[in-house]
């Protein structure tokens, strides 16, 4: 019997991150997401012409007790320093790409200024050649000033910035257009309203073209399953001619899955759980090996192990 | 829902004025206007006046894909005058229209294979528009057998089950619902069906033409209506279409859906 192959109306957007010399900026290179025929990695619908991309994650602070010792003992004393920190992602873990969160910016942490924020950024940016995500501090009031002044120090290379939401992103996408990067439109379980963002971000004559979808992110047996099935009707829904949730999705696996209880605790909590070295690390490969088969395209991690393992996972579905 | 705009059609004064005088911003404003409304594809059809009906049509399908890449109904029952308009679509045309004769099929049949259109054809043969649902499913029938003899694919062909003005026949509005929901048992893929609206309310008074159009329309919707010839430039018209097929679930709701709409 002949395989059916579905035939889908549309494709999801290609989206371009980071910026060469030739194109503005001064990343070694830039990398495409999207792009998708079809459902992930299904033979012959999906052409899979990107495949998803790991970005690994760099505070600008030394993350506190809340990190678990499992995930500070891979990066040792590379953690007090974003750059070197960044580096060692890079040259030693293989990371596609590095996610810049600035939790230190955040006025219940470090209450950091903008213009630190954007030293780190430009720190980072001198360090490692490719293309970075920068996030805020997760204080929409303070994110909007740290964020248009990151922006404006690292003009022209093409970072995608984050996060803009209903409430707030009028300020952050002004901040994108004007120095040429690209944004992440996050709705929090809510399909409607992701659309809707997207809309409103395009009045701002923002290019669709410039705009990757997060969904909130839920860690395995913390609401993975809903954030899935978001994630799938968008997919459906944009390989379907939407185009206005046509664009590739990001998900951040790692600051998820380690902020858990079976991630974060050690060997003492619950015998049955199993070892706490390999606990967190099976954890965020298998909600990173979720999200990578609903169509994520970029997945922000954060053990080296996980990532090496999500990587082969993604060598091996690519092939196949 | 596939609306194609119904304005370019020399029936309107101004259409035919402009294909008179050779005013091809006139005719392009229609397109751009119809288009940016909710139009994805355009009726072209050269009226009953013009002297020459081949050059007139010609002329209209040159000058609209001047500015538009959208599909074109090339709208005649002049087979040279098909072809001619045809000839010149830059992306996939559409035939409007064939009927259940034999003769009308067998041509414009073969001209949907040669120019890889698709074709829309209504349930009326010689003896006329038949009264009930029944009748309408027959002829479709004979639509959809003789395309499948020809190979060609079902899911091109637009069945159009003929709506009459409802001061003239009341009765057969439900009729046509009834044959809109059945014509899609017939073949798998099942054919799409279409529907002529703006007839629904012909010869109504001018201040009940739109009201009417907007009712029928969504229920013909609910029932499964994939396409309709209509006025895309009313804004009323074409915001209902929307929204019906919202409420059918073929589109995402966000508050901005009818924007999202045209954007896509």
């Amino acid at each position: 019997m002949d395989r059916l192959i579905e035939k889908w109306q549309d494709k999801i957007t290609e989206v371009r991150i980071g910026a060469t010399k030739e194109q503005g900026g001064t990343r070694g290179k830039n990398i495409t997401i999207g792009g998708e025929t079809g459902i992930y990695f299904i033979k012959d619908e999906d052409k899979c012409p990107n495949p998803p991309a790991i970005a690994m994650e760099v505070w600008d602070m030394e993350p506190s007790e809340a990190w678990s010792e499992t995930l500070k003992s891979c990066f040792g004393a590379a953690l007090k320093d974003p750059a070197e920190w960044a580096k060692m992602c890079v040259e030693k873990f293989s990371a596609d790409m590095i996610c810049l969160r600035l939790a230190g910016t955040n006025p219940d942490t470090k209450n950091d200024s903008p213009e630190k924020a954007g030293k780190t950024l430009e720190k980072i940016l001198k360090a490692v050649s490719v293309p970075l995500v920068v996030i805020g501090g997760s204080s929409p009031e303070k994110d909007n000033e740290v964020m248009v002044h990151c922006a404006e120090v690292s003009r022209g290379e093409n970072c995608l910035f984050g996060i803009a939401t209903q409430e707030n992103y009028k300020t952050l996408a002004a901040a994108c257009l004007s120095g040429g990067h690209s944004i992440i439109s996050e709705a929090p379980i809510d399909i409607n309203i992701a659309k809707q963002l997207n809309i409103l971000i395009c009045d701002m004559q923002f290019p669709a073209d410039k705009i990757v979808i997060h969904h909130a992110t839920g860690a395995l047996g913390y609401g993975l399953e809903y954030t899935y099935s978001i994630m799938e009707r968008t997919r459906l829904a944009g390989l379907s001619g939407d185009k206005m949730l046509s664009m590739p999705m990001i998900s951040f696996v790692g600051h998820e899955t380690w902020r858990t209880k079976e991630a974060k605790s050690g060997d003492e909590t619950a015998k049955e759980w199993g070892s706490a070295k390999d606990r967190g690390i099976l954890l965020e490969s298998a909600t990173a090996a979720a999200y990578i088969n609903v169509g994520a395209d970029i997945l922000v991690m954060n053990h080296p192990k996980a990532v090496e393992e999500t990587k082969k996972m993604i060598t091996k579905l690519c092939k196949a | 829902m596939l609306i194609i705009g119904e304005r370019i059609n020399g029936m309107f004064k101004d259409v035919a004025e402009a294909i008179k005088k050779k005013d091809k911003t006139a005719i392009q404003d229609l397109a751009k206007k119809q288009l940016s409304c909710g139009a994805s594809a355009l009726d072209v059809n050269v009226g009953p006046a013009s002297d020459d009906p081949k050059k007139a049509m010609e002329w209209l399908v040159k000058v609209i894909t001047e500015v538009t890449d959208a599909p074109l109904a090339i709208d005649t029952t002049n087979k040279n005058v098909m072809e001619a308009g045809l000839a010149l679509c830059k992306s996939k045309p559409i035939i409007n229209s064939a009927n259940a004769n034999q003769e009308k099929m067998d041509s414009l049949f073969a001209l949907a294979k040669k120019y890889k259109a698709s074709i829309i054809a209504l349930t009326m043969d010689k003896a006329g528009i038949p009264k009930d649902a029944d009748g309408r499913l027959e002829l479709a029938m004979k639509i959809v057998a003789s395309a499948m003899e020809r190979d060609i694919n079902t899911s091109e062909l637009y069945i159009d089950a003929v709506i009459l003005p409802v001061n003239v026949a009341q009765f057969q509005a439900k009729e046509v619902l009834r044959a809109i929901r059945e014509v899609k048992l017939l073949s798998d893929p099942a054919p799409k069906t279409i529907l002529g609206l703006s007839n629904v309310s012909q010869g109504a008074p001018a201040g009940r033409k739109g009201l009417i159009n907007r009712t029928f329309l969504s229920m013909a919707i609910a029932s499964g209506l994939d396409a309709a010839i209509m006025d895309a430039t009313d804004a009323e018209l074409s915001n209902t279409a929307i929204t019906a097929e919202l409420l059918m679930e073929k589109q995402l709701y966000c508050d901005s859906y009818l924007d999202a709409y045209k954007k896509s």
